[in-house]
C-alpha cells in the first residue's frame, strides 16, 4: 500500500525523523489559508507548494513550486490544485491533483538519497545512500552503480550506528552532520521495522546551511500482508489514487490488473495468469488484463471476476484458463454460467478447463445452453481467443 | 527415486483442525502420504472428520516424540505461521513445507535468519507454495495428485498452477517426475532454485530438470550460473511474465519488475547462455524438455 508524501512525513515525524514544517490541504482555500501559518511557524517567507499524488517526478511535471512570497504561493496553489499532473509514472493521461502540501523553504547545502527496501538475494533489508540526491535512483544505479552505498541489516542485532557512520563519512559528511545522520537513520530504520514498510525512500535528504539533516521528500510503502497489524495506517489509503476495477477486485480477494489489450483473461494462479498473457501475445493478441481468481474462489467470486472483465469496453473476447488444484473446475463452470445469466455475454467466450473435477465442469458448461467455445488445451484456447478478435 | 520426501516421510500437519488443513490432510492420506500427527495448540486429542486415526497434539515437540515425525506441513493462518515454522524446526523436523499465503515479509526475514542460525540443516519450502510431491510415494501440499506420474524428471517452480501445467504436459509426453517442488512466490522464502537443482543434480534417479521461473528478483539468473558450472543433466525452463508491464505486482509479492530489473527477457537470456532450453510458450514446456532428451 502507498501513502502520500505528507502522510509519510507525519509518520516519520512520530519516529523523530526531522521534516520541514508543513501543512496539508484538500482544497485550494485550505491551501491558501495554510501559507501564512507555515510562514509564521518557520519564520521564513519562502514556501513550497507541492502536489500530492502517488507518483514520482512531480517536480519535473510542474507539480512543485518554490515561492518567495505569499502572493506567488497563492498563484501557485491556483495553478497546481486541480491540474492534471503528468509525470513519467502517471501515464500520458496524468493524475488530477486533489491534495497539496504547503511547506517551509529551506537553505539547502546539499541533496542526498537515502532508501531502504527488502533485498531478496539476502533475505534482509538493505539501506542505500548516495550523493546523487534528487536524481532518479534507478538511473544512478544503471549508470554509476558505484555511487550507491549499501548496508545490510542483520535482523538479530538490528540497525547499528556504526553503519550510519560508515555511510555518513563515505558520503563526505563531517562531525556534526554525521551525528545528525546517525539519529536520522536510527529513526528511519525503527519506523521501517515497526510499521512493516516495504519501501522507505527519502529523495532528497538534505543538509542545510545551518548544519541540519532533514527529509525533504518521503516515499513510504507498506507490506500489504502486514496491514492487519496497522489498522490506523489503512485509514490513510487514498482510493482516488487506485484503479476502481482493482479496488472492486480486491473486495472479492481477486488479483486484477488492467492492461491495454482486447482479450480478457480469467485464470487461477498468478504464474498461470502471467503465462496466459504470454501465450496470448505469442499468438498475436494483446491481453486486456491480469486476473488471478486465486485458489479458494467461490462461485460468487468467479461471477464477480467475470463481471469485472466484461465491464472493460476494450474487451473483444474472453479466455478462461483454469487448471484446477484446490480450485475445482465445477466451481468455475458454475460461476461463469451464473455470471453470463446475470450480465449477458456480448463477446465470444473461450474456456479451457483441466484438473480437479474437470468432467463435472465441462458438463455444466455443455448443458448450460450458452455459446461457449471449448478449448482442448492452453494453446488451443489462446489461438481461438485471438482468432475471434481478428 | 526422489529428493527430500518419499516413502520414509512421516508427516505432521500443523493446523489440521482448520478447514484447509483438514481438507488437504484427507487428500494427502488418500494419495498415500504417511501422516502421523496433527498439531493445533489447545486441541490435543481432537478428532478430525475422516482423519480419526491420526492423533492431534498441542505441540510439535509432543508430536515428534510420540510419532517419530520427520516432516511438517504448515496450514496455519498468516499471523501465526512464522511461529509455527520455527516451532517445527525447534522440534527437530528436517523438512518444513509452508503452504500459508500472506505471511508478512518482516516475519519471514526473521524466520529465515533464525533458522540459518539455530537449525542450519532444516529445509524450509515456501511459504506461499503448492508444496512438494514425489509421485507414487508422498504428496505434501495442495497439488492435484492424479496429474503426476512416477519418473525421472525433477521439477522446480516459483508458481503453483503453472507447476500443474508443466507436470500435466510432461505426463502427457510420457515423462514422469522424480520429485516436483513448488518453492513459492514470496520474496523471502526457504529453498530457492539453486538448492533444489543441487539436489536434483545429485539424485541418481533424476535424469533431467525442468524449472519454472517468473519475473522479479534474480534467482533464475543465479540458477543459470549454477547450472552452467555444475549440471550435466539436460535442463529446460520457462519464464512467466514476458508481457508483464513494469511496476505492477503480478499477484505474487515477488513478481514485479522494478527499476528495469527482473525482466523475463534478461532471465531468458541468462538461461539460454547457460545452455538451458527455454520454452517459447507455456504450451510447449513438455515438448521442449522432450526435444533435448
Amino acid at each position: 500500500m502507498k501513502i502520500h508524501e505528507y502522510q509519510g512525513k507525519e509518520l516519520l515525524a512520530r519516529y523523530g525523523v526531522p521534516v520541514p514544517i508543513g501543512i496539508s490541504a484538500q482544497s485550494a482555500d485550505e491551501a491558501i489559508a495554510a501559507i501564512p501559518q507555515v510562514q509564521k511557524k518557520s519564520g521564513v517567507d519562502t514556501v513550497v507548494v507541492k502536489a500530492q499524488i502517488h507518483a514520482g517526478g512531480r517536480g519535473k511535471g510542474g507539480g512543485v513550486k518554490v515561492c518567495k512570497t505569499a502572493k506567488d504561493a497563492e498563484k501557485a496553489v491556483g495553478d497546481v490544485f486541480g491540474m492534471q499532473l503528468v509525470t513519467h509514472q502517471t501515464g500520458p493521461e496524468g493524475k488530477k491533483v486533489q491534495r497539496l502540501l504547503i511547506e517551509q523553504g529551506l537553505d539547502i547545502e546539499h541533496e542526498y538519497y537515502v532508501g531502504m527496501t527488502l533485498d531478496r538475494a539476502t533475505g534482509r533489508v538493505t539501506v542505500m545512500a548516495s550523493t546523487e540526491g534528487g536524481m532518479e535512483i534507478e538511473e544512478v544505479a544503471a549508470k554509476t552503480p558505484e555511487k550507491i552505498l549499501k548496508e545490510s541489516i542483520n535482523p538479530a542485532v538490528g540497525w547499528q550506528d556504526h553503519q550510519a557512520r560508515r555511510l555518513g563519512f563515505a558520503l563526505g559528511l563531517e562531525g556534526k552532520e554525521v551525528r545528525a545522520l546517525g539519529k536520522f537513520l536510527h529513526a528511519l530504520t525503527t519506523c521501517y521495522w515497526e510499521m512493516d514498510c516495504s519501501l522507505l525512500e527519502i529523495n532528497p535528504l538534505v543538509t542545510t546551511t545551518d548544519g541540519r539533516v532533514l527529509a525533504l521528500d518521503a516515499k513510504v510503502n507498506f507490506d500489504d500482508n502486514a496491514l492487519y497489524r496497522h489498522k490506523d495506517i489503512e485509514e490513510w489509503r487514498d482510493l482516488s489514487e487506485e484503479d476502481p476495477a482493482e479496488i472492486e477486485a480486491k473486495k472479492y480477494d481477486l488479483s486484477y490488473i488492467k492492461l491495454d489489450g482486447t482479450i480478457g483473461c480469467m485464470v487461477n494462479g498468478a504464474g498461470l495468469a502471467m503465462a496466459t498473457m504470454d501465450i496470448i501475445k505469442h499468438y498475436g493478441g494483446e491481453p486486456a488484463n491480469f486476473l488471478d481468481v486465486g485458489g479458494g474462489a467461490t462461485t460468487e467470486k468467479v461471477t464477480e471476476a467475470f463481471k469485472i472483465i466484461t465491464r472493460d469496453p476494450n474487451v473483444k473476447s474472453i479466455f478462461v484458463n483454469i487448471f484446477g488444484g484446490i480450485m475445482k473446475c465445477d466451481t468455475i463452470a458454475n460461476g461463469v454460467v451464473a455470471a453470463v445469466k446475470e450480465v449477458g455475454l456480448e463477446v465470444p467466450l473461450v474456456v479451457r478447463l483441466e484438473g480437479t473435477n474437470v468432467e463435472t465442469g465441462r458438463s455444466i458448461l455443455g448443458q448450460s445452453g450458452l455459446e461457449i467455445v471449448t478449448a482442448a488445451d492452453m494453446a488451443d484456447g489462446a489461438k481461438k481467443a485471438v482468432e475471434v478478435v481478428k | 527415486m526422489s529428493v527430500l520426501v518419499g516413502k520414509g516421510t512421516k508427516l505432521i500437519v500443523q493446523g489440521m483442525t482448520g478447514s484447509a488443513g483438514a481438507f488437504h490432510a484427507r487428500q494427502m492420506v488418500e494419495y498415500g502420504t504417511d501422516i502421523v500427527a496433527g498439531v493445533t495448540p489447545g486441541k490435543k486429542g481432537a478428532e478430525v472428520e475422516g482423519l480419526e486415526r491420526i492423533p492431534v497434539f498441542d505441540t510439535c515437540v509432543d508430536a515428534v516424540r510420540e510419532t517419530g515425525a520427520n516432516a511438517s506441513v504448515v496450514y496455519v493462518p498468516p499471523p501465526f505461521a512464522a511461529d509455527a515454522i520455527v516451532e517445527a524446526a525447534a522440534a527437530g523436523i528436517g523438512v518444513i513445507v509452508a503452504i500459508t499465503e500472506g505471511i508478512p515479509a518482516h516475519d519471514m526475514i526473521k524466520v529465515k535468519a533464525g533458522l540459518a542460525m539455530d537449525y542450519p540443516s532444516t529445509v524450509l519450502i515456501g511459504p506461499n507454495c503448492p508444496g512438494i510431491i514425489t509421485p507414487g510415494q508422498c504428496k505434501i501440499g495442495i497439488m492435484p495428485g492424479y496429474i503426476h506420474e512416477p519418473g525421472d524428471v525433477g521439477v522446480v517452480s516459483r508458481s503453483g498452477t503453472l507447476t500443474y501445467e508443466v507436470v500435466h504436459q510432461l505426463t502427457t509426453h510420457g515423462l514422469g517426475q522424480s520429485t516436483a517442488i513448488g518453492i513459492g512466490g514470496d520474496p523471502v522464502k526457504g529453498m530457492d532454485f539453486v538448492e533444489c537443482i543441487e539436489r536434483f543434480n545429485e539424485d541418481a534417479n533424476t535424469r533431467a530438470i525442468f524449472m519454472i521461473g517468473e519475473i522479479g528478483g534474480s534467482s533464475e539468473e543465479e540458477a543459470a550460473a549454477y547450472i552452467k558450472a555444475n549440471v550435466k543433466k539436460p535442463v529446460a525452463a520457462f519464464i512467466a511474465g514476458q508481457t508483464a508491464p513494469p511496476g505492477k505486482r503480478m499477484g505474487h509479492a515477488g513478481a514485479i519488475i522494478s527499476g528495469g530489473k527482473g525482466t523475463a527477457a534478461a532471465k531468458i537470456e541468462a538461461l539460454e547462455a547457460a545452455g538451458i532450453a527455454v520454452a517459447a510458450s507455456p504450451a510447449e514446456m513438455g515438448s521442449t524438455l522432450k526435444s533435448i532428451l
